[in-house]
């Protein structure tokens, strides 16, 4: 019997295209994840629209624009990483890497205080102020937490995903002939950076 | 088919130790360990099922309260919906069998695999663990309605969570499956040359990752408004109740086609098999299934007929919910073209085949009934309802379960079960699961409502009916599963090929060595149910 035999088609090997493959699956279910949230802004939108313009003047539109910039320009460096990786550039790659993390961070940071100012005003479900409130306004800052909060635990697991690419990178199991995980970590964090093109118009912008 | 007489290591002795089965990333095992936990759900699950008919032997308080009542139908309806159903098929045979008929040695992410399994053991643990901890199982019904899950007692957060941790087992299962099925098939192996349970499994997998976030958020946003005491469903603070019951059944009803379609898969390969035959209509069978995941998207308004919709949505619904019939119809026909002028054997996984259509026959009548709109508005929330989707659920995909675990059984142990006693359990089965069921059907024409506690006194003969066909049904699956543990510890060996099936899990050793394979598996000349002459078995 012949024990060195190997199937050509194993699901051991590894396989670029199945990992990205199977990525891309995964932002379908984010998407979806965030879409049934997009549902029921739409849903409240129309039956509060007076209430969701009035609360949405108590958002702070430059930390929100501020926050956007920031993202859109992180996710220029993880591209700008994924490319550099592939021409052999490590150390540009990790670097601007580190880049896209500090990005992330600062977002979060602009986040604390955006939502510190909410607390302090009462906006907070829970809080006493916001008991206060009418139907709609409520509905708007339940929305508005819920949906930037799941956001910002994705800016943060995004975060954690590329600092295992740079490890990855530093211990040479990311190599430039085989960069799908950064590729990967890509993918997931324009996703982050996507959602918030939308999150930033829907509860700052729309008047 | 000779039993190869050279000796070889299969995949229970490759490795030793419990070690090596809880960290395995062999897909077999996996699909093992999880058959031990979901048959001892169904296990669970069915005994809450005999206690609640128990009670409804006759009218009024015979062994338990209302409130315990209700919690026995909820965690009922959890356990085997979450637990059973839904996992049965996909995370069992689909594991164990899809990287075998598409003849590689493993699933595409074996590691991710693992995690699936371990997310169903972790939404397992947050279910059960309602039955200790907090105020009691939750009191909602499987569906959680808002506003009464967001203001009731009972543990509905726990249980919630664990259909959120339950579902991201699934995609995940989902996702592994569709990236296998694209990737790892043989050589030369195209999509038309796939057996039509990869075909079946490809379909529930799109739906298992497409649909399952959609309620992921929404059991989130029923936490949320639980722990914060905010909500979005509940009226008295603005929300809207039937906007939940939208976002429920957006994933819950695609989710019927996750519990519907693998078991259509398992009938696809018992009749061809056991008609010897080509199975008719090959492309029909394969595209059919797709088709049953694309419109079983657009269909989840026919549960809320009466919930308060407009008149135009809910006719529109009620299109597309016939529309489903039409490529469910086409399996049917297929299947008995199938046999009609095969070299039928009957065995006991084609009885379980020819029962899941004869019962998802009339699961399947009666569903139009109910998406009819003048019709439903009459048996909503009846015994009707009831009736219906256990013939589809457990008349149809849990017979097709049963009927997979007789049909692949010498493949996964290598052995033998006794059929005489096979069939006898079958039949007590089959006769107990339709005097329990059929009665419900009638009663809910009669008018008798679902999850009632008590009931009037003319409903009482069909009721005891319906208990004692319980009563024989479990009878029949103990007898069946008392058989089936017998044959895997002590039943004869069984030939690598005892069916004379040609897809490709056949070629290979029972049970299979840890490689799957030991040299390429040949794909069937001229399609993958391609019969080279008609077989007589020896029996």
């Amino acid at each position: 019997m012949d024990h060195t035999f190997h199937l050509p088609n194993s699901g051991h090997n590894f396989d670029a295209k199945s990992s990205k493959l199977g990525m891309w699956l995964f932002l379908y279910t984010e998407l979806l994840l965030f879409g049934g949230l997009f549902l029921v802004y739409m849903v409240y939108r129309e039956l509060n629209s007076e209430a969701f313009l009035l609360a949405s003047f108590k958002l702070n539109v430059w930390m929100g624009t501020f926050n956007t910039v920031l993202l859109i320009t992180s996710s220029m460096t993880i591209a700008m990483s994924i490319t550099a990786l592939q021409k052999g550039n490590k150390k540009l790659s990790v670097n601007l890497m580190w880049l896209t993390i500090i990005a992330a961070l600062g977002f979060l940071v602009v986040k604390y205080f955006e939502w510190g100012a909410k607390f302090e005003h009462g906006l907070v479900p829970g809080m006493e102020h916001y008991d206060t409130l009418p139907m709609g306004e409520r509905l708007y800052f339940y929305l508005y937490f819920f949906m930037t909060g799941l956001h910002g635990l994705h800016v943060i697991i995004g975060a954690i995903f590329i600092l295992f690419v740079i490890r990855g990178v530093n211990k040479g199991t990311v190599t430039p002939e085989r960069y799908s995980l950064s590729e990967n970590a890509g993918l997931y964090w324009h996703l982050v950076d996507l959602v918030w093109i939308y999150l930033f118009p829907l509860f700052y912008l729309i008047h | 088919m000779t039993v190869d007489a050279l000796p070889y290591t299969d995949f229970y002795k490759a490795k030793k130790g419990i070690w090596s089965w809880l960290f395995t990333l062999d897909h077999k095992r996996i699909a093992l360990l999880y058959l031990y936990a979901i048959i001892s759900f169904f296990l669970v699950g069915a005994t809450l099922g005999i206690l609640m008919r128990l009670e409804l032997f006759q009218p009024g308080k015979d062994i338990i309260e209302p409130q315990t009542y209700n919690q026995i139908f909820t965690l009922h309806g959890v356990i085997m919906i979450f637990l059973f159903i839904i996992p049965s098929i996909p995370a069992i045979f689909g594991n164990f069998l899809l990287p075998l008929i598409l003849g590689t040695d493993d699933v595409a992410f074996p590691k991710l695999n693992l995690l699936s399994f371990y997310l169903y053991v972790l939404g397992a643990l947050f279910a059960l663990s309602t039955l200790i901890f907090g105020d009691g199982p939750a009191d909602t019904g499987w569906t959680f309605y808002a506003p009464y899950s967001v203001k009731t007692g009972t543990n509905v957060t726990m249980s919630v969570l664990a259909a959120f941790i339950l579902g991201f087992s699934s995609i995940l299962t989902g996702l592994n499956f569709i990236v296998t099925i694209h990737r790892l098939r043989t050589p030369g192996m195209g999509f038309n040359q796939m057996p039509l349970f990869s075909w079946a499994l490809y379909a529930t997998s799109w739906i298992q990752v497409l649909a399952t976030p959609v309620i992921g958020i929404t059991l989130l946003m029923i936490v949320a408004e639980r722990v914060f005491g905010i909500g979005l469903f509940d009226p008295s603070i603005g929300g809207d109740p039937i906007l939940y019951q939208h976002l429920f059944w957006i994933y819950s009803h695609p989710a019927v086609y996750i519990m519907a379609l693998p078991a259509m898969g398992v009938v696809s390969e018992i009749i061809p098999t056991f008609a010897q035959r080509t199975i008719f209509g090959y492309k029909a069978i394969a595209y059919s299934s797709m088709a049953i995941a694309f419109i079983g998207y657009f269909v989840w308004g026919h549960h809320m007929f009466t919930s308060g919709m407009s008149g135009p949505a809910a006719i529109i619904f009620s299109i597309l919910t016939f529309l489903v019939a039409i490529p469910t119809s086409i399996k049917v026909f297929n299947w008995l073209a199938t046999l009609y002028k095969g070299s039928i054997v009957i065995d006991t996984p084609l009885l379980y085949a020819l029962a899941f259509i004869f019962n998802f026959l009339i699961g399947g009548l009666t569903g139009l009934l109910l998406g009819a709109l003048a019709a439903d508005v009459h048996v909503h929330d009846t015994y009707f309802v009831v009736g219906h989707f256990h013939y589809v659920m457990f008349g149809g995909t849990g017979f097709a379960f049963f009927g997979a675990l007789h049909y692949w059984f010498p493949k996964i142990w290598g052995r033998m079960y006794n059929k005489k006693v096979a069939n006898t359990a079958f039949a007590i089965f089959l006769i107990g699961f339709n005097i329990l069921y059929f009665p419900m059907l009638i009663l809910g024409i009669m008018g008798m409502p679902r999850r009632y506690y008590d009931y009037l006194p003319e409903f009482t003969s069909l009721n005891q009916i319906s208990t004692v066909g319980s009563w024989i049904t479990v009878t029949g699956i103990i007898l069946m599963l008392i058989n089936l543990i017998v044959a895997a510890r002590k039943g004869e060996k069984a030939p690598d090929n005892p069916w004379n099936g040609i897809t490709l899990e056949w070629q290979t050793k029972s049970p299979p060595p840890l490689e799957n394979f030991d040299k390429m598996p040949q794909i069937p000349e001229g399609g993958p149910y391609n019969f080279p002459n008609a077989y007589k078995h020896k029996h």
